[in-house]
């Protein structure tokens, strides 16, 4: 009766076990590296993406939720770089899960590329410092690129079974990633040189793409809330450095920059900053071509 | 020599956008990455790499990546040739992994400085709660100007399968300071399948605010509940076995077994292992904006000789939920967390009179049974990045009979208002209006500040 009893249980945990390694749980921070595994892995995989485009991901609570998710991830995908140093450590720890605590289950795009803004001085005096630079290397495409290759040999490597797949649908995405580069870079030409404030040094790498320039930040220290006595700082560059517009992601208040827009006549704009953060950002390709016509839409606008 | 020759090169590229991939930039991207590669054999082979070529690394990456920021269009043309990734990518050695500093494996230390100022209508010396023993971190809040409570916490990862994690508090009671280990417990990072094993002394897991340290609560002080049975936080020495099952909602199972050398506990006279816990805790999304968690917890004590005069069994019964509100999520910029915990306290044994309430023979000394219960419920409003309030409402049923036999039963309203300049400061005032018994009223208005420095902390749900 007991052999019985422990044959079923052990039955069902082995159909359990197997039926969890059918598939590689994919856990993405945010959804730029969801998009990003969905292109390279399809359906090969299953992803889990932690946050949305609506979400301060600086800022994200440790909800059980995710705990869940981190259970029974393979894979983390995230941007590093400390980004996510608020809630995901605590979070990993709490899940008890080791094969993404670090090694191969741990893939953090900053880690694959030249960040920039790394900091010389760490004093948090200067606001939220960040000692491997600037994490959100989202919007600079070559570099989305040189992640996306790490990102796939990463995922043969965990999932040898799919490896051939992984490694044909990167040739695919590359061959359309570098395609849209051309257009994408052909048709942002009239942005080159232009100025823009932003709200969160979170652009750096889109205007140094584009050979755009960042003027002015709402925030007076990277992570510090807009404050009325800074932004009365930024009227006069605003209006008189032919700006072209002053940016803010998605998720962000609208309050301050308005405030500026108002009080500069620079036109203020949401950019999606990831993807889902506007209608047209259903995936990386959208996101580019959506950050990129809203950018142009304000060069053909008379500017003050 | 070669910085002007890197000058040079971006103002070709500067000036040149469109031919930048013709055959001259493009040579010199070549010896530049061949420079790359030069130094980073070059460190390789060193080992001891100065800090000046890993600058100078650095410093050409940063001139070949400005030189190809500049190139666009040529760049796009040039997409097959892989040169273009390997630029951006990132080396091996980004950072010295500093082998020859002794600190490197140092572990994160942080430090949380607290302080207050802390005034109450009630003389303390006349404060007494109807039903309930004082003692042990329960009672109104020390007066005048105080360190509330700041701690060092030192915590790494002590091989691939232990965690280990360390915390001193320092504290002033009546002008006399004292330095406590509050936590020393290592912990497993690699057992399978959602088990977790943790050594030492730290705080059990029941209810939801006994394992969370004091600097992370909403109010200045712990819930009446928490006082009154907990001795406002259980924590000794034992150990914990954790399961976090294979669920799509969070659902984890604990137990834990402590020495019980502390309150509600007392006394080594059940050979060192006197209280047993078990926990179960559950949490999940409710859409976008809401979360939730929720724990069934209790806790078993043979206790002889505890600081309220118990010597028995007590049984310890908590519920505890927590639901969290905000648009998309965004808590830190606006939203709703509200909590309670509900205590039922059962006691089966001996009250034993305090030695200086002895008259010869233990006059005093009387059987114990009864129930008593407690609990909470807060809200606390994030009003946006800077600002936060709160209301929270405290309230103990006492027993009718027994030793602390009371007709009546404590209360205690709290408002607090705090500005929050970072993540890591806090300035806090509370308003609590206090009835510990029929006679007495205790207004207490409590500022205080807090901080933490060091290490980047993470704040659990
Ligand atoms: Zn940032």
């Amino acid at each position: 009766m007991n052999k019985f009893l422990i044959a079923a249980v052990l039955a069902t945990a082995g159909a359990l076990s197997t039926q969890a390694q059918a598939k590689l749980q994919v856990f993405a921070c945010e959804p730029e590296w969801g998009s990003l595994v969905q292109e390279l892995a399809g359906d090969k995989i299953d992803v889990d993406v932690a946050t949305s485009a609506l979400q301060d991901v600086h800022q994200i609570e440790a909800k059980p939720s995710l705990i869940a998710k981190l259970r029974r991830a393979d894979l983390t995908v995230c941007d590093g770089a400390e980004l996510e140093v608020g809630w995901l450590p605590m979070l990993i720890q709490q899940s008890g899960n080791q094969k993404i605590a670090s090694g191969a289950g741990s893939f953090m795009a900053a880690s694959q590329i030249v960040t920039l803004e790394k900091p010389t001085q760490l004093d948090r005096a200067n606001g939220d410092v960040h000692p491997e630079g600037n994490p959100h290397v989202q919007m600079d495409p070559y570099r989305m690129l040189t992640i996306a290759k790490a990102l796939d040999a990463r995922l043969a490597q965990l999932d040898p079974a799919n490896a051939a797949a992984y490694q044909q649908r990167f040739a695919d995405f590359s061959t359309r990633w570098n395609a849209a580069i051309k257009r994408w870079t052909a048709k942002a030409a009239p942005l080159k040189g232009r100025n823009i404030v932003v709200h969160h040094n979170s652009w750096i790498y889109l205007t140094t793409w584009l050979g755009m320039h960042e003027i002015g930040s709402l925030e007076p220290k990277p992570g510090v809330p807009p404050t009325s006595a800074h932004l009365a700082s930024l009227i006069d560059i605003t209006k008189s450095s032919h700006t072209l517009a002053i940016v803010r992601a998605a998720y962000q208040d609208p309050k301050a920059s308005n405030w500026l827009s108002e009080h500069s006549g620079v036109t203020a704009v949401s950019l999606p900053f990831t993807v889902g953060g506007d209608a047209q950002s259903k995936d990386l390709f959208g996101l580019y071509d959506s950050t990129i016509d809203k950018l142009l839409a304000l060069t053909k606008s008379p500017s003050p | 020599m070669r910085r002007s020759l890197l000058t040079v090169c971006v103002m070709f590229a500067l000036a040149a956008p469109v031919f930048a991939a013709t055959p001259p930039t493009q040579k010199k991207i070549q010896q530049l990455e061949a420079r790359i590669k030069a130094l980073e054999a070059n460190a390789a082979a060193m080992q001891k790499q100065t800090a000046d070529a890993l600058a100078a690394l650095q410093a050409t990456r940063a001139e070949v990546e400005q030189i190809k920021a500049h190139q666009d269009t040529a760049i796009a043309a040039a997409q097959t040739a892989p040169a273009e990734s390997a630029a951006i990518a990132a080396a091996p050695p980004q950072t010295a992994p500093a082998g020859a500093n002794g600190n490197a494996f140092n572990p994160a230390m942080s430090v949380v400085l607290n302080g207050a100022y802390a005034h109450g209508s009630l003389d303390p010396d006349r404060y007494y709660r109807a039903g309930f023993a004082l003692g042990g971190g329960s009672g109104p809040p020390a007066q005048g100007l105080s360190i509330a409570e700041s701690e060092v916490a030192l915590s790494a990862n002590i091989d691939e399968k232990f965690y280990g994690q360390l915390i001193l508090t320092a504290q002033n009671d009546k002008s006399q300071d004292h330095i406590g280990v509050e936590n020393a417990f290592i912990e497993t990072t690699a057992l399978p399948n959602g088990f977790g094993v943790r050594a030492g002394r730290f705080f059990s897991d029941i209810g939801y605010l006994n394992s969370h340290h004091a600097h992370t609560d909403n109010f200045y002080d712990r819930p009446l509940a928490y006082q009154a049975f907990l001795g406002s936080q259980y924590g000794d020495d034992g150990v914990q076995l954790r399961w976090l099952a294979p669920t799509p909602i969070f659902l984890e199972f604990g137990a834990e077994a402590f020495a019980g050398n502390n309150f509600p506990s007392g006394g080594a006279a059940h050979s060192g292992v006197g209280v047993y816990t078990g926990f179960v805790h559950a949490g999940g999304d409710i859409g976008d904006d809401t979360s939730w968690l929720a724990g069934l917890s209790t806790l078993h004590s043979k206790a002889k000789g505890a600081e309220d005069g118990f010597s028995g069994d007590s049984k310890l019964y908590l519920a505890d939920g927590t639901l969290k509100w905000a648009p998309n999520g965004n808590l830190k910029d606006g939203g709703v967390t509200l909590r309670g915990e509900y205590f039922v306290d059962d006691r089966n044994g001996l009250y034993t009179a305090p030695a200086e309430l002895q008259l010869g023979q233990s006059a005093f000394d009387q059987t114990w049974n009864g129930q008593r219960r407690g609990g909470y419920l807060e809200a606390v409003y994030r009003i946006n990045r800077t600002w936060e309030a709160g209301y929270r409402y405290d309230k103990l049923w006492a027993d009718r009979t027994g030793p602390y036999a009371s007709e009546f039963d404590p209360s205690r309203n709290s408002v607090e208002l705090s500005w929050l300049n970072s993540e890591f400061s806090l300035l806090r005032l509370q308003f609590s209006r206090d009835v510990p018994n029929p006679f007495n009223v205790d207004n207490i208005l409590t500022l205080q500040y807090q901080v933490a420095l060091g290490a980047h902390g993470a704040h659990a749900f």
